[in-house]
């Protein structure tokens, strides 16, 4: 499902952020990629939603070459994925309901479809009673419970995850770590770039670890 | 189909919706695109109007024929006459010399002058309208008159007619360039307006691409911005200009009693109306176009920081 092959990615201005990189993760997998901060996590998930684009090699998600993808087809690509951010990103001007309704709307789902879909990713995160609140008056947990209803509102085949519980008291990141089993179980594939320890332990998936910028054995 | 109209619904009621929470900008937005659009607007009304009754003043022009002074009454009805059997003639009125002198008596303020003159120094005149109005037709006529005996002076009376027509010329030049200068900075505004639109709305743009906006997405609703905004300063220049008219139109009505004639301002038509709402819109939406495709590519998400 992803694959990637002699991935090196070199910033102007020289830093190597990954170097020779390659792995495969199969449909249905939960994978964590772990290592230290600036090891290379982040970039490699830039590098799956065409955020940023391979020095070398190639990423290949659903036997699509990401790093040869035409800048019109980026946010087709981006649609297949969820993601879920370490600072939520969640537009501040509008309820919760509408944050959720974001990805239907940008698909053009129809209102009474999109409705229906958006209180059962809100229902799955426990936020259901909050859609006409706005994402300020939320907890932090909360704010990352949001930013993960809108990931899976539109039924992403792949869940991906930078640092989903780098914020979060240990409380609130088991809670979350809950969520992405759960919808593991459910055949997403789900990646989480993370190097909170106690999630990995308590999900105990598979590992990919990046060592400055390259796999560890 | 049906999604995209809805897509298209829902960015334009976000659109109003937009508008709705800076009431007092918007308006002022409007109030100044209004303003500027009214002025070329207004000023080829008022040329446009003119022009059609200097069309119809110098659609028919006036040959003045005066009779020399000592011409006998014999003379006078022989040219008469001649007038009459004139294929090139359409009618003609005769003003005999007393009645002249009375006219300028009465009109010119100049009774007392008139009343000391020891004798009448005005001549016999016919007032002749030619069947072809063209300026050769004409000056041919004139020349044919000139010829005929006791006739002292011919004269063409539209001169002044297609003067001012050449005139009215120049000012809709004069209308045509001012609206293109204020069209172009409708563009500017516009354009400024959207700018400072997407930078305030950076982060959310920067969100939305991540999670799959295509930038026609993103577009939509700046352009409908645009489009709305040149709209709605369409719609206060109307009623700017209408407002104008209407209020020459009342005052023209007093002064054109005391003249008797009846000089009245024509209202803007449908077209013109339509045009007037169509066009500003139109380059509202292009100003917003252009600021959106120069600012959009300058928020990539990942490229900052």
């Amino acid at each position: 499902m992803i694959s990637f092959s002699h991935v090196s990615k070199r910033y102007p201005g020289g830093h190597q952020a990954l170097k020779d990189v390659g792995f495969t993760i199969e449909a249905g997998e939960l994978v964590f990629i772990t290592g230290h901060s600036g090891a290379g996590k982040t970039t490699l998930l830039k590098l799956l939603v065409a955020i940023e684009r391979p020095t070398s090699g190639s990423v290949i998600v659903n036997g699509q070459n990401i790093s040869a993808l035409k800048p019109r087809a980026v946010p087709f690509l981006r649609r297949r994925f969820g993601l879920i951010f370490q600072d939520h990103k969640l537009l501040f001007d509008r309820s919760v309901f509408d944050n959720v309704a974001l990805p239907l709307q940008i698909a053009g789902y129809g209102m009474k479809d999109a409705a229906r879909r958006v209180r059962a990713a809100l229902d799955k995160v426990g936020l259901l009673a909050y859609e006409k609140a706005l994402p300020i008056t939320l907890s932090g947990g909360e704010q990352q419970r949001l930013c993960i209803a809108r990931a899976i509102v539109h039924r992403p085949a792949i869940l991906l995850a930078d640092e989903p519980t780098g914020n979060l008291d240990a409380e609130y990141a088991a809670e979350i770590g809950e969520l992405f089993r759960s919808f593991n179980q459910v055949g997403v594939t789900v990646v989480i770039a993370t190097h909170d320890q106690t999630l990995l332990a308590r999900l105990a998936p598979r590992v990919v670890t990046l060592k400055h910028g390259e796999l560890a054995a | 189909m049906t999604a995209w109209l809805a897509q298209h619904g829902r960015s334009f009621a976000a659109t109003l919706a937009k508008l709705g929470r800076t009431p007092l900008g918007a308006a002022l937005n409007f109030l100044v695109i209004g303003i500027a659009l009214s002025l070329p607007v207004g000023l080829y009304v008022v040329i446009d109007n003119l022009q059609a009754s200097s069309h119809q003043l110098a659609a028919e022009p006036q040959v003045s024929a005066f009779m020399a002074l000592d011409a006998s009454r014999a003379e006078v009805a022989q040219i008469e006459t001649r007038l009459k059997q004139n294929p090139r003639v359409q009618r003609f009125r005769f003003v005999p010399r007393d009645e002249a002198l009375q006219e300028l008596r009465q009109s010119s303020g100049l009774a007392d002058v008139v009343d000391s003159l020891p004798h009448n120094p005005l001549p016999d005149a016919f007032i002749v309208n030619a069947r072809d109005s063209t300026p050769q037709a004409l000056e041919a006529l004139r020349e044919e008159i000139m010829q005929w005996p006791r006739v002292a002076h011919v004269q063409l009376d539209a001169a002044w007619a297609r003067r001012l027509d050449a005139a009215l010329r120049f000012g809709r030049l004069v209308a045509a360039i001012l609206g293109a200068l204020l069209a172009l900075a409708l563009v500017a505004v516009t354009f400024n307006t959207i700018r400072l639109q997407v930078l305030t709305q950076r982060d959310e743009i920067e969100v939305i691409k991540l999670i799959g906006a295509t930038d026609a997405f993103i577009r939509r609703p700046f352009l409908y911005f645009g489009a709305l905004q040149g709209c709605a300063g369409g719609v206060v220049a109307w009623l700017i200009v209408s407002g104008g008219i209407w209020l020459i139109n009342r005052n023209l009505g007093e002064l054109s009693h005391v003249y008797e004639s009846l000089f009245q301002l024509k209202q803007l038509t449908l077209g013109d109306s339509l045009g007037l709402l169509i066009f500003p819109a139109a380059l509202g939406w292009f100003g917003a176009w252009l600021s959106v495709g120069r600012h959009l590519a300058l928020i990539e998400p990942g490229v900052d920081k």
